[in-house]
């Protein structure tokens, strides 16, 4: 009896030790790094009246974070390129999309990691902006900024025509609340801003949309909640609020060192820093796929479509359509793109011409080291011919680039005629007499867009066709999704027109093809040729 | 040949090809069979095999036969079987004659089959250029195409050697498939299809012994003798 009792007390104790293991291993899945909760600080409950305020508090312990953030490219919008030279940046450049910030301030700075920078031609810093720690850091949710307030949020008392920069009606935002709430950065804090560039959900880059919220594991294995369920900065890590993954300087291949472990190195934002180099199962069809890794990027079989999960990315943008009005001088616009999920997207604006979009788009394809080159205010072009916003650098046999997947934008723009160079415009003032999408007039718009950036303009513009390329990098497929081999080793494959690539099974009849053929068939005509002539002889022998 | 010689072969029947060799002929057909049609699947002519399988079919099969070839190798060697795939002059104009000519008018085949040499001259010599020039092409291509990425880093040029390497051996494939054409249709022709493709399967051929070779393999390899 005794005996009994104590097996049963060993059997429940084993037990409760297992239950006490799963119940340490439920907390452990969702770690709380912080030691800190912000909603005790004695500073962070005061009543706010502005962003700044908020600011303010945070640095008052956080003593580095606004020196730190004010040199980062989120706040600069610039970017002195190690490379080429070029000064980069949206402070700088002219895209195939809005065209460029300078002279569209209030509008375009919505989206800038500070309050109230309002004029591109000085440095934020020199305007004593102030940093927004919230747009990055608020947990709430309930934090946002107006579509047109150089980076504030919207305050009580919101009008009712105010928009926030996703496009969605304006609510007032609880700034203690979110000051409150701050921690590591969300998918939902860099998607607000980066999910909608170029003006509206997936503009822009075509694997960034609002669909990465909350994806499937079909849409974003890494960040899907059923996958990875990862932030932006778990592969986007950052020091001292410094990025890795800069579009503007890619890293094309990362020739990852085992000595480093996954998650160590605080530089890149590369597939391989995490997967290695020679990331397939160590089989035949697995030494086969990891041998072509000197040649693709892990993007181009692993990404085969961009612009998943029902939000199509615009594809196309003509601009020189734009300022028709209807007879009583109204602008107009037309909807005659259904997405997916059955969502009119307009084809036609009277403020920004024709539009066409993709969804589930087949990138393009291009040798790739990570490097572009902006047709910059300084350059000329070259009108008679499609002007590349950002040509794609790189070649085979480089020891940097891979085939790398892409977006391209077909875009047509305007340009200055007689100087050849690409023309900044103002297109957003709704009380100036100057802007495209209030006066519906170019020439005032271009004179005054390059006025504000303070160029040489002739008067004369015309429009020219662009290409600009996206790399394409997030929306990774589930691998078994990857890109079938025959994807790319068929004729007329995915991989067709890139230069400098040997692939079996592209060109089914080459030369070595051909001559083959040519020596079956003589054999097969041979064999028949004597066969016949063996028929001839019996029958001779017969008669 | 007088006919006082003639009178004094005895026709027997008599093991000339041993199991291995029977193996390694079959095994060699089928797997070649494998790596023609999968690599016409891989140079993209059909898509009955997707690529990838393809690939790895074609990859396994080509192991597979440089394996069987090593062995081949080895049996050839130290059974002195090699001999007889040594080409010789004599009696291969006769033979050559018989099918450019002879055949059409219903003469014998000149040829006739001994134990110690198994083999026309014209065949021999086929085969020794077979083994001699065109399976080390078709192999050696195949070792560099499938280790690309082991040497490519150390030569100037790569994707202009890969592309020559792929030539040579799509090329030697195309010899081979030529060679599977008129190999097969030689079977029909002489003593007919049957009676050739038989000793390759039960190893026994009917070959006419001198009483010599007759009494030597009685006494000595009973179980050649049928």
């Amino acid at each position: 009896m005794l005996k009994r009792t104590i097996t049963a007390l060993g059997f429940a104790a084993v037990l409760g030790g297992i239950f006490a293991a799963a119940a340490a291993d439920a907390q452990q899945s969702q770690p709380i790094t912080s030691t800190a909760d912000h909603s005790k600080f004695k500073i962070l409950q005061q009543d706010f009246k502005s962003g700044p305020e908020v600011t303010e508090a945070c640095v008052s312990c956080h003593t580095q974070a606004d020196d730190q953030f004010m040199h980062s490219i989120h706040f600069t919008w610039e970017y002195d390129h190690p490379t080429t030279g070029q000064k980069l940046g949206k402070r700088n450049v002219v895209n195939a999309f809005c065209g460029n910030v300078v002279g569209n301030e209030a509008r375009c700075t919505s989206c800038h990691a500070g309050y109230g920078w309002d004029d591109m031609s000085k440095a934020p810093q020199d305007q004593e902006v102030t940093a927004d720690c919230l747009v990055c850091h608020d947990t709430s949710g309930q934090y946002t900024k107006t579509s047109t307030g150089a980076g504030h949020p919207p305050l009580d008392p919101v009008s009712p025509k105010a928009k926030t920069i996703t496009g969605a009606k304006a609510w007032a935002v609880d700034l203690v609340k979110a000051a409150q709430s701050v921690g590591a950065p969300t998918r939902e804090n860099c998607g607000n801003c980066h999910f909608y560039g170029g003006g509206g959900d997936n503009v822009k880059h075509g694997d960034l949309s609002s669909a990465l919220y909350n994806p499937s594991r079909d849409v974003d294995v890494h960040m899907s909640p059923d996958g990875e369920n990862m932030t932006c900065a778990t592969c986007h890590v950052s020091s001292q609020h410094q990025w890795s993954g800069s579009r503007y300087n890619v890293m094309a291949s990362d020739a990852h060192s085992a000595t480093l472990k996954p998650g160590e190195r605080r530089d890149v934002a590369t597939c391989q820093s995490c997967h290695g180099t020679e990331p397939h199962p160590s089989s035949l069809m697995g030494a086969k796929l990891n041998n072509h890794t000197d040649m693709l990027a892990c993007q181009t079989c692993h990404i085969p479509e961009f612009a998943k999960g029902g939000v199509p990315t615009k594809t196309l943008w003509d601009w020189s359509t734009a300022g028709k009005l209807d007879a009583e001088g109204k602008p107009i616009h037309e909807d005659n793109y259904t997405s997916s999920t059955g969502e009119k997207l307009h084809t036609y604006l009277s403020t920004k011409g024709n539009f066409d979009y993709g969804e589930n788009v087949v990138p393009y394809y291009a040798w790739f080291d990570g490097q572009v080159e902006y047709t910059t205010r300084e350059r000329n072009i070259d009108p008679s011919k499609t002007v590349e916003v950002n040509a794609i650098k790189g070649a085979r046999g480089d020891g940097v680039s891979r085939i790398w997947p892409f977006k391209q934008m077909q875009g047509r723009q305007p340009y200055d005629s007689v100087n050849n160079k690409l023309v900044f415009t103002h297109v957003w003032g709704p009380d100036t007499d100057t802007a495209l999408w209030t006066n519906f007039d170019w020439a005032k718009a271009i004179e005054a867009g390059m006025k504000a950036a303070g160029e040489e303009y002739s008067g004369e513009f015309g429009f020219v066709d662009t290409h600009m390329y996206w790399p394409i990098t997030h929306m990774v497929a589930p691998a078994e999704q990857a890109l079938d081999c025959e994807s790319c080793h068929a004729k007329d494959g995915r991989l067709s027109g890139v230069p400098g690539v040997h692939m079996p099974g592209t060109r089914p009849f080459g030369t070595a093809s051909l001559l083959g053929i040519a020596m079956v068939l003589a054999a097969i005509a041979g064999v028949l040729a004597h066969i016949a002539l063996r028929i001839i002889g019996r029958k001779n022998r017969e008669h | 040949m007088s006919d006082a010689t003639k009178t004094e072969l005895h026709a027997r029947c008599v093991k000339v090809y041993p199991l291995f060799e029977r193996l390694w002929h079959w095994a060699q057909m089928a797997l070649i069979m494998v790596l023609l049609f999968t690599g016409l699947a891989i140079s993209g002519i059909h898509s009955l095999v997707p690529f990838g399988p393809a690939v790895m079919l074609h990859t396994v099969a080509a192991l597979t036969l440089l394996a069987l070839w090593v062995f081949a190798t080895f049996w050839l060697f130290t059974t002195g079987t090699w001999k007889q795939f040594i080409p010789k002059i004599e009696g291969l104009i006769e033979v050559a004659k018989f099918y450019a000519w002879g055949v059409f008018k219903g003469e014998e085949h000149p040829y006739k089959k001994m134990f110690w040499r198994k083999h026309n001259p014209l065949q021999a010599a086929t085969y020794f250029g077979l083994k001699w020039f065109v399976f080390p092409a078709i192999w050696s291509t195949g070792l560099l195409y499938l280790t690309y990425n082991f040497w490519a880093d150390s030569v100037g040029n790569a994707s202009f050697w890969i592309w020559v390497i792929a030539n040579l051996h799509i090329l030697s494939a195309y010899v081979i498939a030529a060679f599977v054409v008129v190999h097969v249709y030689m079977l029909t022709v002489g003593h007919g299809f049957r009676s050739h493709v038989k000793p390759m399967i039960t190893g026994y051929d009917e070959i006419e012994l001198t009483a010599e070779q007759e009494a030597y393999l009685e006494t000595n390899e009973p179980g050649r003798l049928r």
